[in-house]
């Protein structure tokens, strides 16, 4: 039912205005003494000579795309973990198909390499 | 409608109080305990005992500077990370029951705000967001150490959400034994019989939960995005005043939630001797059995970080990808045939 999420919907508005509140309260009651050193980034002391928008590591990709691949697979395992009581053998054989398709990808990329960091 | 709206933000703000005086003395816990596994004493300064520390750490963070260093473009990006940070942890609480229900005059206390059929898929759905504010964060702050630490701390957060999931699938395959429809709901959860030997083989289950939960609250030994001597403090490193404080709350509120998540269905959340529905002592004696088992599980956190020195990064995800996922694949299969036996 759409009503049920009402409380949270109110729960979500009263805790943004919280965090709008003591970050608003900590920039009321806070100094404010500005100077140069403040505007500058952290790096140690040092002015930084390169920039952080830079090419990174591929292996962030990797990681990334194979927890969309697996989520998905999540998902879809929670409205068959609900009926399961009822699906019993039905239930399992048609869940043991889904889940070898991905686990022979799974080992796919664990050979592959995936996983290795260097 | 109204009356609900009003008791709604009552138990809000009952929930706001409880959630950041735990906060607050979860700072203290932590630093107190911390200072007695060093065989030393930690903060006793402030108050007896140091019991005001708290009090005080918050008193400062309010009064210190707010900082928007000048090199940063996206100052609404900037303020928003450690607003979601924060209050993401808040929000995910909201589906589960601290004590047992008592009507009092005809009317019905719950003691949550929301009983929604997909609770549990909610507070999977609702704490990924953490993973927004620390890439935000990161993202925004235009610092090498910063995108950086955010990379890390994604991707370790997107990495263990896997296990966690299916130990949590596992878990909702285990409300079918016994009854024949799985359901979702914490409240259902904790209200389902279980079989001893059902205690049991859950129990296994929480070993690697909770190792994903320390991965998925960034504790140590997975506080890899916070690693001092590598990258300063990642992501928060141009982060000060109250916006540190933020993220610090965000991340001791996300420990509370899920010991709170782990209590409830793993060890039957208010359930315990002399917790009967419906009596106002049944009431009283619930909310203590769950504060007493989520200050255990969070006193487990504690000494894992007093214990076990931090592991490296490609350490962290082959442990997820090539043991903790396959083997939480199995313990759900394993779930599935028992639930197709029984």
């Amino acid at each position: 039912m759409a009503i049920d999420y009402l409380p949270i919907l109110i729960l979500i508005i009263v805790a943004f205005l919280f965090a709008a509140f003591i970050l608003g309260l900590t920039w009321v009651l806070g100094p404010k003494r500005p100077n140069k050193a403040k505007d500058e980034p952290i790096e140690s002391g040092m002015i930084p000579f390169t920039s952080p928008r830079q090419r990174f590591s591929v292996q962030y990709y990797m990681v990334a795309m194979m927890f969309i691949l697996f989520d998905v697979e999540v998902i879809f395992l929670y409205p068959w973990a609900v009926k399961m009581g009822q699906l019993k053998w039905f239930g399992i054989a048609e869940m043991a198909v889904f889940l070898l398709i991905l686990v022979i990808g799974f080992f796919f990329v664990w050979k592959k390499g995936a996983f290795e960091w260097d | 409608m109204i009356t609900t709206v009003i008791i709604t933000l009552i138990k809000i703000l009952v929930l706001l109080l409880i959630l950041l005086t735990g906060f607050a003395y979860l700072t203290y816990m932590e630093r107190k305990l911390l200072g007695r596994f060093h065989v030393r004493l930690g903060p006793n300064r402030a108050g007896p005992f140091g019991l005001l520390q708290p009090i005080a750490d918050a008193v400062k963070a309010i009064f210190k500077e707010e900082v928007v260093p000048g090199h940063i473009k996206d100052k609404f990006i900037y303020l928003l990370a450690p607003v979601l940070t924060m209050i993401t942890p808040l929000i995910a609480f909201a589906v589960i029951p601290i004590a047992p229900d008592i009507t009092i005059g005809g009317y019905t206390l719950h003691f949550y705000i929301a009983n929604v059929n997909i609770a549990i898929l909610y507070i999977v759905a609702v704490t990924s967001f953490a993973a927004y504010g620390v890439i935000l964060g990161g993202w925004s702050s235009y610092n090498n150490y910063g995108l950086l630490g955010a990379l890390r701390t994604a991707s370790q957060m997107i990495s263990y959400e896997l296990p966690m999931g299916i130990l949590i699938v596992s878990i909702v395959l285990a409300t079918n034994i016994g009854v024949g429809e799985g359901t979702m709901s914490l409240v259902d959860i904790i209200e389902r019989p279980r079989p001893w030997w059902l205690w049991v083989w859950l129990f296994l289950a929480f070993i690697p939960f909770f190792i994903t939960m320390l991965a998925e609250n960034n504790r140590s030994p997975f506080d890899l995005p916070e690693t001092e001597n590598e990258l300063i403090a990642g992501y928060q490193i141009e982060y000060g005043g109250m916006k540190f404080a933020m993220y610090m709350m965000g991340e001791y509120l996300s420990m509370i939630v899920s010991a709170a998540v782990m209590v409830t269905i793993f060890f039957g959340g208010w359930k315990g001797p002399l917790a009967v529905p419906g009596t106002w002592y049944g009431v009283l004696f619930g909310f203590g059995w769950f504060v007493i088992k989520v200050i255990a599980i969070l006193f487990i956190y504690i000494w894992v970080r007093a214990s076990v020195p931090r592991i490296r990064y490609d350490q962290l995800l082959a442990f997820n990808w090539k043991v903790l996922f396959p083997l939480s694949l199995v313990y759900m299969a394993i779930t599935a045939v028992m639930v197709a036996v029984v």
